[in-house]
């Protein structure tokens, strides 16, 4: 469910529209945009404050076959609820490995290499300090 | 005093009409995208979002473009915005010690595990005007090296382990909310944290600056500056624990302050603290440096009377919302304000003149 929260909509709804396969569904609560208060902590270790709100869109479905899908995912995209709650249901039925081969590893995929991409560049402003030699060693 | 003015309807509406006009400006440039300024303005973007109090880069990107690039007004579009979100709940605390860096540095220790990593900075750009980007040209992608997998652990857990720098006392109680209570005095630091978050860049930049040219000055080093990205969770009750929802990008300063020690504590560093939504390095720093001059009596210091340490100044008017509201208003009709004061400055007047000439005669 994180990694459906936190994909990019238009990976995410690619993805889904690639797979093809909308199952028959019915709301349990359509989806609706509200907002999560981020908390922080004190010197990175302490007591909790707010440090201000971000978006997030919600829903719940349950598929014909009974299974109940919850879908919270950052920002407004009521579409990228719907489809995360799908996803999420169909990981409980058959279709377990097909969701986990053909959405959820290439998300991951995705988000490890833009991750990876971000962190070597971080890498390469790394400062290497050297020390000029002075006097008699 | 606020009278119900009739009229003016006609040059309302044309008066929209021609900001929409002005805001798109000629016609012969193209339009700005809303995915334009959100890639491009990022840092315009962050303070909105920042001070906006609320994470959402297409949004605070679609406030600049309405506010034809008027941080505070795109600001105000915010704030007025998620005044419309219902709440579905607060995250799980932050853990900024797992941050995903782009940038890590620290003033204090050059060999400090996980290295000074400079990022995407400004910093030692010789600030000449680059004419290069008047014209339209492709940029070289950015060098790679191998990426770290380590923990980048926080610098000051480093001081701790020596039992020299103060302890943040841990708790989980839920800290107040400005956005739910209003402020009141004397304030926690939870709530003096949450204001200055949110605060006016350039007035708790102004503050900070107070301290170091002497008013409360705390001797601060930027003990550790690093932005990147974290996992936000939050405890959804439909399924009874914690989940990720989402990714945001942060700043966080925490500045080591030379401390003699006081009536109450023993000679050691002391800390300020300053997490901002997005890259905003600045007003990261500038709000540890208030922070810790807020926190005077909490360290047993003196009341100098300077502006840094009062609270209740602070707090009052870092909220650039709320001062441009009531700056603003007084260019609103005032007409039967005006109207009374303008008999009264009459009267006065004619009473004092006559005065006068009886004087003389």
């Amino acid at each position: 469910m994180g990694l459906l929260a936190r994909s990019k909509d238009a990976d995410l709804l690619g993805l889904w529209r690639t797979y093809g396969d909308t199952p028959a569904f019915t709301w349990l609560r359509s989806p609706e945009t509200g907002g999560v208060m981020v908390r922080g902590r004190m010197g990175g270790s302490g007591a909790s404050f707010n440090v201000g709100e971000m978006t997030v869109t919600r829903c719940s479905l349950s598929l014909a076959e009974g299974q109940v899908g919850h879908a919270y995912v950052q920002g407004r995209s009521k579409s990228k609820a719907e489809a995360a709650a799908l996803i999420d249901a169909l990981m409980q039925t058959a279709a377990t490995d097909a969701v986990r081969s053909a959405i959820l590893n290439p998300l991951a995929a995705l988000e490890s290499e833009a991750r990876n991409t971000r962190a070597r560049k971080a890498a390469a402003t790394k400062v290497d300090f050297f020390t000029l030699a002075r006097g008699e060693d | 005093m606020y009278v119900a003015v009739k009229g003016g309807e006609r040059a309302i509406e044309n008066a929209h009409g021609w900001l929409a006009e002005e805001r798109r400006g000629d016609t012969d440039v193209a339009e700005l995208t809303v995915p334009q300024i959100r890639e491009q303005l990022k840092l315009a973007v962050n303070r909105v979002m920042a001070e906006g109090s609320l994470y959402d880069p297409d949004l605070a990107a679609l406030a600049i473009k309405q506010s034809r690039g008027d941080l505070i007004e795109a600001i105000f579009l915010i704030r007025a915005y998620r005044t419309t979100l219902p709440r579905f709940g607060a995250s799980v605390p932050v853990e900024t010690g797992k941050m995903a860096c782009d940038r890590r540095i620290s003033a204090t220790f050059k060999d400090a595990p996980g290295g000074q990593v400079l990022g995407p900075t400004f910093d030692y750009t010789h600030r000449l005007l680059d004419f290069k980007l008047a014209a339209e040209e492709d940029v070289p992608s950015a060098a790679e090296a191998e990426a770290r997998t380590a923990a980048t652990p926080h610098i000051t857990s480093f001081l701790q382990g020596e039992d020299i720098i103060q302890r943040e006392p841990v708790s989980d109680d839920a800290p107040g909310d400005l956005t739910r209570e209003p402020l009141s005095f004397p304030a926690g630091r939870d709530v003096r944290l949450q204001s200055l978050a949110r605060g006016d860049e350039g007035f708790v930049l102004g503050v900070a600056y107070s301290t170091q040219r002497g008013y409360a000055r705390n001797h601060a080093f930027v003990g550790e500056l690093r932005i990147g990205r974290v996992a936000v969770e939050m405890e959804v009750p439909e399924l009874g624990f914690a989940i990720d929802i989402g990714e945001i990008e942060l700043t966080e300063c925490e500045t080591v302050n030379q401390f003699k020690g006081s009536k109450t504590e023993p000679p050691q560093f002391t800390r300020g603290y300053g997490l901002i939504f997005g890259q905003s390095e600045r007003k990261a720093i500038a709000m540890a440096l208030v922070d810790r001059a807020l926190r005077w009596e909490e360290l047993g210091e003196d009341n100098v009377g300077a502006v840094a340490q009062d609270e209740e100044f602070v707090l009052s008017h870092a909220d650039n919302i709320q001062a441009t509201g009531f700056l603003e208003h007084i260019k609103l009709p005032h007409y039967v304000d005006f109207q009374s004061e303008l008999e009264l400055v009459r009267k006065l007047r004619r009473e004092a003149t006559g005065k006068m000439q009886e004087a003389a005669e």
